[in-house]
């Protein structure tokens, strides 16, 4: 499988900063499609706003760059129109759990069949480095300069809180899993949500004296606690890899659909 | 007659599209890769076992594994 | 031909009844007064005809709901008031910058703010126009009575997929809970959006000798085609080019401007040989309506002017009454807004005053005919 069919090879290279994540999330969700044989044609990607939304225009699908934080509702409604599309949408820490906060969970609640990536770099990077819901406390911000006093979201307890009937967390070191997760997400007839941990060299990285990209994924690598089930008070000072819920429910466009069904049989 | 099969793994390097980050060269488990000039380099083919690690970690989409058959 | 049914309908229904006559198959909304009965009934007749309907979580989703869906290839629409139609203008912009038809329903009720949500008034007028940001082409249609929210909702859509832009339906609160009897027509044109030709490349902003706005594909169509509210070329990819750039935002605003006939729509009387005009709009025009026809029993030479395309504005059309026209009266349930764009094109050629009411309720033909007369005597 060659990850370039699916690129839009005429824009590359990319705008993304050397060592950048998003590259990496994004080849991976791509070797989820071509593992599950979606058909290019039947698949579309959606993006909100940020360096990772920037996303869509690379992928050759048919691909939506929304607006700030929307990315979800624009996906509902395309995936209303045709049930038969494979929808992905592809946003960032700021995008998906701040200006796209409400979006997320009532996505979360309703059980719609899309597959969210939360590309999760733990700052804003594309206006230079603000911080987000996702920002551990006591990190350096552009907008955070004595500390971040805020306490982040654990974006996986969110989504299974709110009712996601798959979520699951990898990272752009653990990126076998974080491909299977991608794939499961997709294969989950029901609202997914795959946290994929990132990393921001240029202004996450630098304002934390976090060193290289390479230092960067060295310490995913070292804070990062496999879960197995049982351990996650393990995860509490580090980060659990891991899928954390499959649990298929009611999908919402089926639930639709019953209700046009019984609607003509009602003629 | 294991060497000869695996020097037939082939990395492609997409020199245009590699910004040079280093990832693939520090997380290569044989250590085959370089970087040089900024750019990546594979230097030592014949240790390559193509767990396609690389390939998955480039942030660039700019290097592909391809696997003797 | 099958004929018309004459039925008794509130304003609000006969939307949803023009819609789905327009081919609606997909409604997004957050439940607001006084638009929530377009919603309520979207949610029965949808599923009827394999139909979507989606109360979403909030105003905003409902906007990009609805623009989702018509890339997806479904008519969508819309409906809200006031404050819901201030948080669904960044969507709206994304919707002309990227060329999505979609029909936005805005009953006006009494603002700013919460203001009187059950109360009238046509405070949106420059919002309409302006509510998003940048320069942006824009249609806004405004009913006069139930029978034009049925007609005026099938042209909204008609407008939205011939220019591939969103089109607003302007109602006041008065229009949209009255119940008239209604002729419903079943004689009216549908149009559908131009789609790309099967077997040609297709580039989604490429516009073709003798085509009004490019072609637009559905998500599923196979194009694999990218959409963004980016300055784009026309293959729809980002772009800092200054000319590219230029030539987008004076497309975009002239696919509307170049066809101002077919577009504004205009209902006048008696103007031919004015000397006095009311212009108004909505439930204020069928009052202003009543007084013209009074006072042209007693010999006054009045018109009335009624835009039912407010924008963009009826300037020619307008113009064209100053030649007999000295003075214009203006009443609008607001502080004077439709009054900027006649000043605007009268010019100093006719005096222009204003009759304004923010009491939250309608004008009755004596408050217009005494504000008539005043300027008539003065």
């Amino acid at each position: 499988m060659k990850t370039t069919e699916y690129l839009r090879e005429d824009k590359l290279p990319h705008i993304w900063c050397p060592g950048c994540g998003n590259g990496i999330v994004i080849s991976n969700i791509i070797r989820a499609v071509d593992a599950l044989n979606l058909k290019r044609e039947n698949t579309v990607i959606v993006s909100g706003i940020g360096c990772s939304s920037r996303a869509a225009g690379y992928m050759n699908f048919d691909t939506l760059h929304t607006t700030h934080g929307r990315a979800i509702p624009f996906a509902t409604g395309i995936k209303m129109a045709n049930p038969d599309l494979n929808v992905i949408v592809i946003s960032g820490d700021g995008d998906a759990t701040a200006i796209g906060g409400n979006h997320f969970i009532h996505a979360s609640r309703r059980n719609l069949d899309l597959t969210l990536i939360v590309v999760n770099n733990n700052i804003y990077g594309m206006t230079s480095g603000q911080y987000s819901p996702l920002t551990p406390t006591g990190k350096i911000a552009t907008t955070a300069p004595y500390g971040n006093i805020d306490r982040p979201f654990d974006l996986c307890e969110l989504a299974e809180a709110a009712g996601a009937t798959y979520v699951a967390r990898g990272s752009v070191y653990h990126v076998q899993q974080l491909k299977r997760y991608v794939e499961r997400g997709i294969q989950n007839k029901g609202f997914s949500v795959i946290e994929a941990l990132s990393i921001c060299p240029t202004y996450f990285g630098r304002k934390n004296k976090m060193g290289s990209p390479v230092k960067m994924l060295e310490g995913i690598r070292d804070n990062a606690v496999i879960y197995n089930g049982k351990n996650k008070e393990e995860g509490k000072d580090k980060f659990l890899i891991g899928e954390f819920k499959n649990e298929p429910d009611r999908e919402y466009t089926e639930s639709y659909q019953k209700i046009i069904d019984s609607l003509k049989e009602g003629k | 007659m294991k060497s000869e099969m695996l020097q037939k793994h082939h990395i492609h390097i997409n020199q245009k599209w590699c910004k040079g980050c280093g990832i693939c060269v520090a997380f290569c488990p044989k250590k085959v890769l370089v970087l040089e000039k900024g750019k990546a380099k594979a230097e030592n083919m014949e240790d390559c076992i193509a767990c396609r690690m690389c390939e998955y970690r480039c942030p660039d989409f700019a290097i592909e594994i391809e696997v003797a058959k | 031909m099958e004929k018309n049914k004459m039925r008794l309908v509130q304003g609000n229904e006969a939307c949803v009844m023009g819609a789905l006559y327009a081919g609606m198959r997909f409604y997004a909304g957050y439940p607001i007064t006084p638009s929530s009965e377009i919603a309520e009934e979207s949610s029965i007749q949808l599923p009827k005809v394999g139909g979507k309907f989606i109360q979403m979580e909030d105003e905003i989703a409902s906007m990009a709901a609805a623009i989702g869906a018509s890339l997806a290839g479904k008519k969508a629409m819309t409906a809200t008031s006031g404050p819901g139609f201030s948080l669904k203008q960044e969507n709206i912009g994304f919707a002309c910058m990227a060329e999505v038809p979609v029909v936005i329903v805005n009953v006006m009720r009494m603002g700013p703010s919460t203001g009187l949500p059950t109360s009238p008034a046509q405070g949106d007028i420059m919002q309409a126009r302006w509510g998003t940001h940048g320069d942006h082409p824009i249609i806004v249609i405004t009913p006069t009575s139930v029978k034009e929210m049925y007609e005026f909702t099938i042209r909204a859509f008609n407008l939205a997929e011939k220019y591939r832009t969103p089109v607003i339906l302007l109602a006041d609160e008065v229009i949209a809970h009255m119940r008239e009897g209604v002729e419903i027509r079943t004689d009216i044109e549908v149009i559908d959006r131009a789609k790309p030709t099967p077997g040609e490349p297709y580039l989604p902003y490429q516009l073709k000798e003798g085509d009004i706005v490019p072609p637009l594909a559905s998500f599923g169509d196979g194009y694999r085609f990218h959409v963004t509210g980016l300055s784009h070329g026309e293959n729809g990819f980002p772009t800092n080019s200054v000319e590219i750039n230029n030539a987008l935002i004076r497309r975009l605003n002239s696919k509307i401007t170049d066809h101002l006939d077919d577009i504004v729509e205009v209902e006048e009387g008696y103007t031919s040989d004015a000397e006095f005009l009311i212009l108004s709009i909505g439930s204020t025009a069928r009052a202003a309506k009543s007084v013209v026809n009074t006072l042209r029993e007693q010999g006054i030479k009045i018109g009335y002017f009624i835009p039912k395309t407010v924008w963009p504005f009826p300037e020619k059309e307008l113009k064209e009454c100053f030649k007999t026209v000295k003075k214009v009266i203006v009443p609008e349930m607001n502080m004077g807004q439709i009054a900027l764009e006649v000043e605007r094109v009268a010019a100093g050629q006719a005096e222009v005053h204003r009759l304004n009411k923010v009491t939250g309720e309608l004008f009755t033909v004596a408050e217009i005919n005494d504000g008539v007369m005043a300027v008539i005597n003065k």
